[in-house]
């Protein structure tokens, strides 16, 4: 069984059709990246994984190991195992990463019937993931990503995916507003976790991340449906010929057959 | 409809949970307000002359007032008229002596109630090392910890003890921070309070425990007005804790409350409130109580410091200023707020730092809470005399808004009359949004926690200030509050 099945996914915001029957499997250990245009609708597929509210899901279904995601609210998804880095991480004033991320770990722990990890064991845990996405301990105590710089957000998104070790991975657009030792880093924490039981979905608009993440498939979405399928030297195809010329191709390819 | 909406529809489920009722004898007086009333009550409670005299002198006073209709009508309220005469204006729980003199002779079902309220007396004097003055409707049930306070010259005790026991001490300070005649109704309190607590710690003493007193409403009809007086004297310390519940009940039931602080040279009190008065139905917004309080502080002393902690997150109507007359060169007066308004709530609260010594500092935290149609109006003042050379104020003003029925409002008044002044505003208004508990139900928190974690986050300088298990019922009390918020 796949981790992840998406059938014919056709979603709505607000009345406009963005994704038009999305296909896509994904199997445990692998990364996919999906790639394409401004609207085509990439953010919208990591939005509705993650179960935001306001996608309206109107065909097809979702299964995460069997199980029907599209059932599942946003908080079950993520103790299940869903894991989005989020493109704009949100400030929260007032509340610690420590407690926050504490809290979020402990969330999910009972979900599972576990017991709930006291300070005493997550601290170490917590600071040997901080040496992974070489963050300053000082992150520890500031309010969750309240005055952090572009880069501070995303190393805290992968910090906390470090952390909560979730099953499916999905980066939306973290190589966005990243100098290029910020995506070394970011790439290294993404790398560490790779793993034959995890697998990741990889969301950007540029070839460059993927220097660093090597995927073992890539995507092309354009305008609600992937397109095009690859492996990882299709992201190189992109970047020289352009989502256009790709698309194009497709299109030939569809009609001939 | 969005989300957002969606989210905040849901957030007029959550119910009272201490509407209760206690079924205890009570020794009522008939409703209405007048003379004889007054000296029943000065006779009841055993007073000597001149609190009577005291009592009737604010009784005519506010006669007068209520004939010019000098209510205050400036807050930012809507409410019924309060029928004065309809009121039941003393009511004791009978017992079978003339009063507890342990915490064993006190009523079982007294002590039931406290139980309910999660305030075992036992426990708390056992455990928690905190010595508590509770008050019953309007008689002081059971006083603990007070021999051993005594040891070391601090009295605590209920305001009519200290009537009985240390009148020249009462009669020095009553009334010297709220006269009777400073407002309408810090003249109604004064002429027929009940009982409140009585604090004195005596020079150089550093109170070495928290002293707390929980003040709940039970009887039907009948309004509440306790007084409360602390005096620090020079180089003292006092950290005075102060709770409130009240049951369940379909008519709005008045509380007029007086509360007066004294801090001589370098003495430091701090005052710390949690209240929760029922804040009637969710639904209709019938009932609750109306909280009508004036609470103010005099630093008389040189460096001497007072400061104000306030969680409000019950009653109907809350209007109430906790004050601070800054007299004495150095003094320094902190006001930190968190009021939350939810349902039909609707409070105007806020504070006022009079500076007239030099050098005089204060500071003033407000975080105000609105859900549901719940009003929050912060009204602040910042004087500076003439005389305040180098006096600075500090005022920041927090708004935070759950869905988009509710509303916030601020009205900062400033008056500086010192060219040195130095005045400090800033104010925020910020609405929880989608995005902010979507991204904490990412991480797996179920939306009520998400929510509940962004309006701790929210009152953080604030609970700070508070001592540690009051922080816990704060927190606690404000999940509570916005239970069912969220869908």
């Amino acid at each position: 069984m796949s981790m992840l099945e998406i059938k014919n996914l056709h979603v709505r915001i607000e009345n406009r059709e963005i994704l038009k029957g999305l296909n896509l499997t994904v199997n445990a250990g692998e990364v996919h990246s999906i790639m394409g245009p401004n609207g085509s609708g990439k953010s919208t597929l990591a939005q509705v994984l993650a179960r935001r509210e306001n996608y309206v899901v109107t065909e097809g279904e979702i299964l995460l190991d069997g199980k029907d995601l599209l059932a599942m609210k946003p908080e079950d998804a993520a103790c299940e195992g869903v894991f989005m880095a989020f493109q704009y991480p949100i400030e929260i004033a007032g509340i610690s990463n420590v407690y926050f991320l504490r809290s979020a770990l402990n969330a999910i722990r009972k979900y599972h019937g576990k017991k709930e990890m006291d300070a005493m064991d997550f601290m170490p845990f917590y600071k040997s993931k901080m040496k992974l996405l070489e963050v300053d301990e000082s992150f520890m105590t500031r309010s969750v990503n309240e005055g952090f710089s572009g880069g501070e957000k995303k190393r805290n998104e992968i910090l906390q995916m470090a952390l909560l070790e979730p099953k499916l991975c999905i980066l939306d657009e973290t190589d966005s507003g990243l100098d290029i030792d910020a995506l070394r880093i970011v790439a290294n924490g993404v790398n560490a976790m790779r793993s034959p039981d995890r697998a990741t979905i990889v969301i950007t608009h540029y070839q460059r991340l993927l220097d660093y993440i090597v995927p073992d498939f890539v995507h092309v979405l354009v305008d609600g449906r992937i397109v095009k399928s690859g492996g990882k030297e299709l992201a190189l195809t992109l970047e020289e010929q352009g989502y256009v010329g790709v698309e194009a191709e497709a299109r030939a390819t569809a009609v001939a057959v | 409809m969005s989300t957002d909406t969606k989210i905040i529809d849901t957030f007029v489920e959550g119910e009272y949970k201490w509407g209760f009722v206690t079924d205890v004898e009570s020794d009522d007086a008939p409703k209405g307000l007048n003379e004889d009333i007054i000296r029943l009550i000065s006779t009841k409670k055993n007073e000597p002359e001149f609190m009577l005299e005291w009592r009737l002198k604010a009784f005519r006073h506010w006669v007068k007032l209520e004939k010019q209709q000098a209510e205050p009508r400036w807050a930012n309220i809507k409410y019924d008229t309060i029928d004065y005469q309809d009121i039941i204006y003393y009511s004791a729980p009978k017992s079978k002596k003339d009063g507890p003199k342990s915490l064993d002779e006190v009523d079982p079902e007294i002590l039931l109630a406290y139980e309910k309220l999660g305030l075992p007396l036992h426990e708390r004097e056992r455990l928690a090392g905190v010595a508590v003055d509770a008050v019953f409707d309007s008689i002081s049930v059971a006083t603990t910890f007070q021999a051993k306070l005594a040891e070391i010259g601090i009295i605590f005790c209920s305001f009519s003890e200290a009537v009985q026991r240390h009148p020249d001490l009462v009669k020095k300070y009553l009334g010297s921070v709220v006269p009777y005649s400073d407002n309408f109704f810090a003249a109604l309190n004064a002429a027929v309070f009940t009982d409140g607590s009585f604090i004195y710690v005596p020079k150089g003493v550093r109170c070495p425990m928290e002293l707390m007193t929980y003040f709940r409403i039970n009887a039907a009809d009948s309004g509440q007005f306790e007084r409360t007086l602390i005096i620090a004297d020079e180089g003292s310390y006092v950290s005075y804790l102060e709770g409130c519940t009240a049951p369940t009940r379909d008519k709005n039931q008045l509380h007029a409350a007086v509360v007066e602080l004294v801090a001589h040279d370098n003495a430091e009190i701090k005052y710390s409130t949690v209240q929760n008065w029922y804040p009637g139905d969710p639904v209709t917004g019938k009932g609750g109580i109306y909280n009508f309080v004036t609470k103010r502080g005099k630093c008389e002393g040189v460096n001497s410091k007072i400061s104000w902690t306030q969680v409000e997150t019950g009653a109907a109507i809350t209007w109430k200023y906790p004050s601070v007359i800054l007299q004495g060169d150095n003094s320094v007066g902190e006001f930190y707020s968190v009021a939350l308004s939810n349902h039909w709530q609707q409070a105007d609260t806020g504070t006022k730092m009079i500076h007239i010594g030099k050098n005089t500092r204060s500071t003033i935290i407000a975080k105000g809470i609105s859900a549901g149609h719940g009003q929050n109006t912060y009204r602040g003042g910042v004087k500076v005399l003439k005389g305040a050379t180098g006096a600075r104020n500090y005022t920041q003003c927090d708004s935070l808004l759950v869905g988009d029925k509710c509303g916030a409002h601020t009205f900062p008044y400033i008056e500086a009359k010192n060219s040195t002044a130095r005045i400090e505003h800033e104010a925020s208004t910020s609405k929880v949004g989608d995005d902010q508990i979507f991204y904490l139900q990412q991480r797996g928190l179920p939306k009520e926690d998400a929510l509940s974690m962004i309006i701790n986050g929210f009152c953080k300088q604030v609970f700070r200030k508070l001592p540690m298990e009051f922080a816990v019922e704060a927190q606690k009390l404000l999940s509570v509050s916005l239970e069912g918020s969220v869908g």
